[in-house]
């Protein structure tokens, strides 16, 4: 018999690879800040009790272009962490103190929450996500459906 | 303002000839109907069937008075009242048509991640096309024409809004240099909003949505965008890397228009349209409001017993008994075109809808109604 029927290895190669046409997404590669020092940054406020600043801390440098899922893990406890300490009075006063892309970084976080409940998580975001809703409106659910590049 | 149900299908498309009196539009299926103006009733006065395919867009050309409907099919036909059949050679839906203000010649964006540029070629007397295909990855979804006649604004699917050269050497002579550049070889791509699509502005919302409307400005210098992922962006040529842009509260908005160089009218959605204003020294886009301000019901004392029905139904016991939508259009609004005044002065402008409803809104009139509304 001839060479070629003997060597199967053809069967392997993973075609839709080499289709001219498959849309590749931009990557912008980088790895963000390592999360201690995110860590550090809220848990100080967090622990004398100045929330606002826990709370920016936590959403400033959020993990969106690394693609190392145990960073963006870390990031999302932690600002379920801070979002569970404030008290009801205040969430509305702690959406207030966020800019426009603020929100629109806390109403992802809340969503990437929504999917993983714990025994009080789903009240506390609920809450928030209402107040986030009053502040940013529909257009910020919509981009954070949209959205490529999740936190 | 002026609300007429045309029809209980959407409307796809739709388009007017050159003195407002007629419209042509798509019932969302294969024809195209033309609608003339009886003063304020509107008789069909012909049936367009030569389409196998539901009709995507439509454009008439004021002068010439030809129109080319796009489809789903391959072929396109256009219409002196008799079809012509221009084959595009694309191999997906065409989905967006546009004439050339010079209307020598039009552009087609379709499925197939490419724009197809025809126009006529006199010796053979048959329409060709040419194709522009790099660097689009995705469908097009909307197009509009600089009024230099050369260079096009395309959005697309790949969430990225481009400005190609559609420069055919047959039909015009070269272009003289504009603000988005001088060197313009057919297909060459003179702007693309950047993978984050904003500066200095949500710089963590990447470029997230398919562009859904494109407009240039009337002198050609602006060009404006809205996204799916509701925001809005104005881009001003030859200061590559400014873009302006604004996160709306609304849902994302289908359409856009500019009706005077330094505000937009778009609407989608949320049924309504709206006004945004775009500050040139400062690079910012403002939401100028709401244009669609229904009448304020009376408000009537509510029962126990709706009280009730509402904490049922809503969980809520709100006074708000909202049992439709408060505007004029009652499904998204997916196309607007301006009616008088061009888009440096407009001052009439028509929205269709996916309700079947077209309603022409009045400038001067929107202008007294709503105190707060400023078109500069």
């Amino acid at each position: 018999m001839s060479k070629n029927t003997v060597s199967n290895r053809f069967r392997t190669v993973d075609v839709d690879e080499y289709d001219e046409n498959k849309f590749v997404d931009e990557e912008d590669g980088g790895e963000n800040q390592l999360p201690d020092i995110v860590h550090v940054a809220s848990l100080t406020p967090l622990c004398t009790g100045n929330l606002m600043e826990a709370l920016q801390a936590v959403l400033k440098n959020p993990p969106i272009n690394t693609k190392n899922q145990n960073v963006k893990d870390c990031a999302e406890g932690l600002v379920l962490k801070v979002l569970s300490a404030f008290k009801s009075s205040d969430v509305d006063k702690g959406v207030q103190s966020l800019d426009k892309n603020g929100v629109d970084l806390l109403m992802k976080y809340i969503y990437k929450g929504f999917e993983t409940p714990s025994d009080n998580s789903s009240a506390v975001l609920l809450q928030w996500h209402e107040k986030a809703l009053s502040a940013g409106g529909l257009g910020c659910i919509v981009r954070v459906l949209t959205a490529r590049k999740t936190v | 303002m002026a609300y007429h149900s045309f029809l209980l299908e959407p409307i796809s498309c739709h388009s007017w000839n050159k003195d407002r009196t007629q419209i042509a539009l798509c019932p969302n299926n294969h024809d195209v109907h033309i609608y003339k103006k009886d003063g304020t009733k509107w008789t069909k006065i012909h049936e367009l069937k030569e389409h196998n395919g539901q009709v995507t867009g439509i454009d008439w050309a004021p002068d010439s008075n030809s129109m080319p409907p796009s489809h789903l099919s391959r072929y396109r036909l256009g219409e002196v009242w008799k079809p012509t059949l221009v084959i595009l050679r694309i191999n997906r839906a065409a989905r967006c048509v546009s004439w050339s203000p010079k209307e020598n010649k039009f552009a087609v964006g379709s499925g197939s991640r490419l724009i197809s540029i025809c126009y006529f070629e006199q010796e053979n007397d048959w329409w060709v096309c040419k194709h522009i295909k790099k660097p689009i990855r995705s469908t097009v979804l909307s197009l509009d024409w600089h009024p230099n006649n050369v260079l096009l604004a395309a959005g697309s699917c790949d969430f990225k809004c481009r400005v190609f050269s559609a420069y055919i050497k047959e039909v015009e002579e070269k272009p003289g240099p504009t603000v988005w550049g001088s060197k313009m070889p057919f297909g060459e791509v003179l702007f693309e909003s950047g993978p984050s699509g904003v500066s200095g502005g949500a710089g963590e919302g990447a470029g997230g949505g398919w562009v859904h409307g494109v407009c240039f400005s009337h002198s050609g210098n602006r060009l404006a965008w809205t996204s799916h992922d509701s925001t809005v962006a104005i881009a001003e040529g030859g200061k590559t890397s400014t873009i302006s842009s604004l996160s709306s509260e609304t849902l994302p908005l289908l359409c856009v228009s500019f009706i005077t160089e330094n505000s937009l009218v778009a609407a989608g959605h949320d049924c309504y349209p709206v006004l945004f204003v775009y500050d040139g020294t400062k690079g910012s886009v403002t939401f100028g409001g709401k244009l669609d301000v229904p009448k304020q019901t009376s408000q009537r004392g509510i029962s126990a017993r709706e009280r009730f029905q509402n904490l049922d139904r809503r969980a809520t016991s709100s006074e708000t008994t909202e049992q439709g939508l408060e505007s004029l259009h009652k499904n998204s609004i997916s196309q607007i075109s301006v009616l008088e005044g061009g888009k440096s002065k407009c001052s009439t402008f028509c929205t269709t809808g996916m309700d079947g409803g077209m309603v022409t809104w009045d400038v001067k009139s929107l202008e007294s109604a709503l105190k707060d509304l400023k078109i500069v």
